[in-house]
């Protein structure tokens, strides 16, 4: 090494020293310790003991834990394409050249700012079963046909639906990212196709979706990891880590959590963590593979 | 796309204004509701605006408070024996004889109720749709016997008026003191109270604005140190260790969630704000990314003349190099800001006592225990804990929305 590479080697890593702490204590540490953790019996009370296997075991016999699952999953196949499309289409909307656009996409995008405690209390009113101004507008339309209106996050049945709209006024993020896509696309190819004769459909299947296909790509994967770890909303809105009613919103990070903190079975906890990791790394790279042919890559 | 003649304009601008409409809904209920008295909150139907009411009881015009629509013709009478004699009741019609003005009804004798026949005078009927009003108390806590009457829609007059009072006995609610004691008919429990359950709203917004603040802090100038170091410097082992610093981006934050406890419990930080911003001086990957993939823009020869002119390192970063990127700084420093301000589960796992809270942690707090009811105060603090979001994000909307789209698409 020259004297010259020594001093950059050294100025690097002063500068970086922040880093070097920061990734030891805070990520690399806490990542091989929860895997080391996963294998143990473990509560903060008492040192960790070995035994194996055992905690994955278990996971699988778990009815909780596949309940969890299962509730997560279904949150997500419901709140990430509904996202999605809300977001895209948005963001076409907001795309267009009309005056004022600058008020109208403060709008759109406010929601997503808002913290989720707060959106949580805002959103649980809305949703009251009783006094709520959603059923006050439903009321009378299902009176048409003879139904009333569900509780929203007091039935089972509707609570996750109602958390999935309730993802729909939040999706401010992806817009303004795909929007930046949009503006990204050649206007050129418009006016060639315009001349050609192509309609609506044509241009939105033939030229903006291939051109936004890899922010599309973007925000899958971003949705991914965002709808599985879903917690503070549902923390909030079911009145703790129970995911009440009747467990429809127990969710994975919630009954992860609760195990962790309120049973104190960390190891178990760290397991149900490692078997989150690998789903997410799993599904995103399911969905790079499904995508892979389509996604277009300009310049 | 192009312009568009005004045919083709109107539908955007229809839809514009319906999804405008249906976004800033939530916003505009929430306000509403944060302005009624509680038991417009809890009318139905619904009522939009709060508002005051105006009825003549007991001869005096005053203002009243709407309490229940009667569903039932009813009479009111007046006892002429018994315990409550001389004092006025509300009767199902059908529970009053009027030929020999006897009123049944259920009257408490030594604690014991019994249903009995007594001697009454009536004093009106009542039609259905008729609301039972009481005169209005500024405290929630009767402290003197309140006149009550039943008057038709027509005879109530309505005006808008706003409840500010909401907000500063939200405020006051929030710390852990109940309604009855922020209004001042109820003396504070002095005693057995420990100084935790109670705690002033100013607690929580100093709380948020030391970890808000100090986390700006460390996160601006941390990422910025180490993005310098992973750009403007070549070194050996540079690039493996940026892969490295980009994989952990992965990483989901359950996997480090029981350890970094453990780390905390060790340094013995639980119970106090620092895990929430000391770490935000050792850098975090999406920053450093952020802020590498601008100081990248920055021409090298910059650098190079600096260094001839034998300005250090440190020199170069700090009067060159920072100067010239003052955007991705503010975009830095107001992502932060904004998660910190929001971030909940941080405070959920390291904040222990009441008067460490944040005013996320706080709001959930004084939900679980005072939800389902008040969701005026509820309502009110919730906007409390917005506002400064919106107001911030209205100064730095530019930034922050280039902000988020650069992310996206170099990303």
């Amino acid at each position: 090494m020259t004297s010259r590479e020594k001093h950059d080697l050294r100025c690097g890593l002063a500068f970086c020293s922040p880093w070097l702490i920061g990734l030891g204590v805070f990520m690399i540490y806490p990542v091989v310790a929860s895997l080391f953790y996963s294998f143990c019996d473990y509560s903060v009370l008492q040192s960790p003991v070995w035994i194996g296997l055992e905690n994955y075991q278990r996971m699988a016999g778990d009815a909780v834990f596949w309940q969890s699952l299962k509730n997560t999953l279904f949150y997500a196949a419901l709140s990430l394409p509904l996202g999605m499309m809300v977001s895209l289409l948005l963001a076409m909307l907001l795309n267009t050249q009309v005056r004022g656009m600058t008020v109208f996409r403060v709008i759109f995008y406010l929601p997503s700012i808002i913290p989720i405690v707060a959106s949580s209390m805002l959103w649980l009113w809305i949703f009251n079963g009783q006094y709520g101004v959603l059923n006050w507008a439903l009321r009378p339309i299902l009176g048409i046909f003879g139904q009333a209106p569900p509780t929203w996050l007091a039935d089972p049945l509707w609570a996750k639906p109602a958390l999935v709209l309730m993802s729909l006024w939040g999706v401010g993020n992806s817009m303004v990212i795909y929007l930046a896509g949009l503006q990204d696309v050649p206007k050129e190819l418009y006016e060639s196709a315009e001349i050609d004769g192509a309609s609506w459909w044509g241009r939105l299947w033939y030229i903006t979706l291939p051109m936004l296909s890899p922010v599309i790509y973007f925000n899958l994967i971003m949705g991914i990891i965002g709808t599985l770890q879903v917690f503070t909303q549902v923390f909030v809105m079911t009145g703790g880590p129970g995911g009440d009613p009747a467990r429809s919103t127990l969710f994975y990070a919630l009954y992860l959590f609760s195990t962790a903190f309120y049973d104190l079975r960390m190891g178990y906890a760290s397991a149900m963590a490692w078997v989150l990791f690998v789903l997410i790394v799993a599904l995103t790279i399911l969905a790079t593979k499904l995508t892979e042919k389509r996604v277009h890559y300009s310049g | 796309m192009k312009p568009r003649s005004a045919m083709a304009r109107f539908p955007i601008y229809a839809l514009l204004l319906a999804g405008s409409a249906v976004f800033l809904f939530p916003l505009v209920w929430m306000t509403c509701t944060s302005l009624k008295p509680v038991e417009q909150t809890m009318t139905l139907p619904l009522t939009w605006l709060p508002r005051a009411f105006y009825a003549i009881v007991d001869g005096r015009r005053m203002e009243v408070t709407r309490d229940y629509q009667i569903e039932q013709p009813s009479v009111m009478v007046v006892p002429r024996e018994g315990p409550t004699a001389g004092k006025r009741m509300l009767l199902p019609a059908t529970a009053f004889d009027r030929q020999k003005s006897l009123a049944r009804t259920q009257i408490f004798e030594n604690g014991l109720p019994s249903e009995k026949s007594i001697a009454a005078e009536l004093v009106k009927e009542v039609a259905p749709g008729w609301w039972h009003v009481t005169e209005f108390s500024a405290t929630k806590v009767r402290q003197h016997e309140l006149s009550w009457d039943v008057v038709p829609e027509s005879a109530l007059e309505a005006r808008i008026r706003p409840r500010w009072e909401n907000y500063p006995n939200a405020l006051a609610t929030m710390g852990g003191r109940s309604l009855e004691e922020v209004e001042g008919s109820v003396e504070h429990r002095g005693t057995g109270v420990s100084e935790d359950t109670v705690v002033s709203f100013r607690t929580f917004l100093r709380n948020t604005l030391v970890v808000c603040v100090l986390g700006v802090i460390g996160s601006v100038f941390s990422n910025a140190l180490i993005a310098y170091g992973f750009t403007r410097v070549r070194w050996r082992g540079r690039d493996a260790l940026f892969a490295v610093t980009l994989a952990t981006m992965m990483v989901p934050f359950p996997v480090l969630m029981v350890p970094l406890y453990g780390v905390f419990k060790t340094l013995g930080w639980i119970g106090t704000l620092k895990p929430l911003w000391l770490p935000a001086f050792f850098g975090s990957a999406f920053n450093i990314f952020l802020m590498r993939q601008f100081f990248r823009t920055i021409p090298e020869e910059l650098s190079e003349a600096a260094r001839i002119d034998g300005c250090s390192e440190w020199g170069i970063f700090w009067r060159i190099i920072l100067p010239l990127s003052r955007p991705v700084l503010a975009v830095v420093a107001l992502f932060h800001f904004l998660w910190a301000w929001n971030d909940f589960m941080g405070p959920l796992l390291y904040l222990t006592r009441k008067h460490t809270f944040t005013l996320a942690l706080a709001l959930q707090n004084y939900q679980s225990q005072h939800g389902g009811v008040q969701w005026h105060l509820l309502m009110a603090a919730s906007v409390v804990v917005i506002l400064p979001i919106i107001v911030l994000f209205f100064f730095t909307q530019k930034t922050f929305i280039k902000g988020i789209a650069t992310s996206g698409i170099k990303g």
